[in-house]
């Protein structure tokens, strides 16, 4: 088990949101522009680096009964950090991603490496994994982001990048085009595992 | 009574702003627990259930704990100058109610209904986490909803997700037959059925509901 293995796999191997298919929501809800998805990826990264550090540091402490809930605590009180210092200094931001700056607290991402990792390994090990999932999280919302706003607003970051005779897909920064590019890069990345184990 | 009121806020939460198919709230167990008419039922019931009681109870901590209201319990039982802000605690203190409640909850019915209990118990428990009522009750209080319409929203977004929930059970179990490609096969072709009847949704929002 080498570091730079524990920092990997988040990326690609347990990828949280395309291998492990957890923390949807936000993923669908917030991937209609490039700059929303990095918004939100940065957000539950570093959410999940303290709660994972915090984690690790009391894990002999807490008794085993009641750790959800203690672990609850710690990441809504991350979140709460997060979401205020958004409203202060990214008002614009905070608008946009609405109640899924609150709901980072039932992304099931951060839970879940504080049941099945922080609270077993030490801080450093802790820290690489969440660097890693936060990272392969925003990975992935950036790559739905990318092509539901080129795709459906004819453009990247805001900026346009097809001239003006192309004619946007509309439905694909609507909600139905989230369910559906989801769909297709899940299969797309099934296809290729298939490919590879032949 | 304002009941056009209400009616305009329930089929608009159940229809034009269904949970699942325009908020993206509530995907996980939607995309998990729709695999079988049967088990979509309990799990609809049981959301329907703790949302219901989720909106509810964190609309009344809200109003009467953190908000700075007159009527906030803090100022009336211990006084000072101006009734305190705690609105900061608003994510902390629902998701601890939520949690509470869903474990009170499952201890009420193992204890009152144990055949109710088998048939919903499985699903309590994941409900903790089921990102649909913490924002209902979020959404709440950015609405600013008054008591009876926390409630009837809560119930409304509650019978959404069911009949979300059970259209999809109902395509899934049909799709078992279906010869899906391998590499759509399981989530992948879920999420594009999800797409297609969110796209069927999409024409509720043509509804104008009130005036």
């Amino acid at each position: 088990m080498s570091v730079t293995s524990e920092f990997t796999k988040g990326l690609y191997k347990q990828n949280p949101v395309f291998k492990q298919a957890l923390g949807l929501c936000p993923t669908l809800a917030v991937s209609n522009s490039v700059e929303s998805a990095l918004g939100m990826g940065v957000a539950v990264t570093f959410v999940l680096l303290c709660s994972n550090s915090i984690i690790s540091l009391i894990r002999k402490i807490v008794p085993a009964k009641i750790r959800i809930p203690i672990y609850i605590v710690v990441i809504a009180t991350f979140v709460t950090i997060v979401d205020l210092s958004m409203a202060g200094f990214l008002p614009a931001l905070h608008k946009t991603l609405g109640i899924f700056v609150p709901l980072i607290v039932v992304n099931c991402i951060i839970l879940g490496r504080a049941e099945a990792y922080a609270g077993k390994n030490n801080i450093g090990l802790s820290i690489i994994d969440g660097l890693g999932m936060g990272i392969g999280f925003t990975m992935a919302l950036l790559l739905l982001g990318t092509i539901r706003e080129f795709m459906g607003n004819g453009s990247f970051m805001g900026i346009p990048v097809m001239g003006p005779a192309f004619e946007p897909v509309l439905i694909m920064i609507l909600p139905p085009g989230a369910f559906l590019t989801i769909g297709f890069v899940l299969g797309f990345f099934n296809w290729l595992e298939n490919k590879r184990a032949k | 009574m304002d009941l056009q009121n209400l009616l305009v806020i329930s089929l608009g939460v159940i229809f034009i702003n269904n949970f699942v198919f325009a908020r993206f709230l509530g995907i996980c167990p939607y995309i998990g627990v729709s695999k079988q008419l049967d088990s979509a039922i309990g799990m609809g019931a049981a959301v329907t259930f703790v949302l219901t009681l989720a909106s509810t109870v964190t609309w009344l901590i809200y109003t009467y704990l953190l908000s700075p209201s007159p009527a906030n319990l803090f100022f009336k039982l211990f006084g000072g100058s101006a009734p305190p802000d705690l609105t900061f605690l608003k994510t902390i203190a629902f998701i601890l109610v939520i949690a509470a409640l869903v474990q009170f909850v499952e201890m009420v019915i193992q204890k009152t209904s144990p055949a109710l209990y088998k048939s919903l118990g499985i699903y309590l428990p994941l409900i903790t986490t089921n990102c649909a009522i913490l924002g209902a009750a979020l959404l709440n209080i950015d609405q600013g909803y008054t008591f009876i319409e926390s409630v009837v929203h809560g119930i409304s977004a509650g019978i959404g997700f069911a009949l979300a929930l059970l259209l999809m059970a109902g395509i899934r179990e049909k799709l078992e037959m279906a010869e899906v490609p391998k590499a759509m096969k399981g989530i992948p072709i879920a999420f594009i059925m999800a797409g297609l009847m969110a796209i069927a949704f999409l024409g509720f929002s043509g509804l104008k509901l009130g005036n």
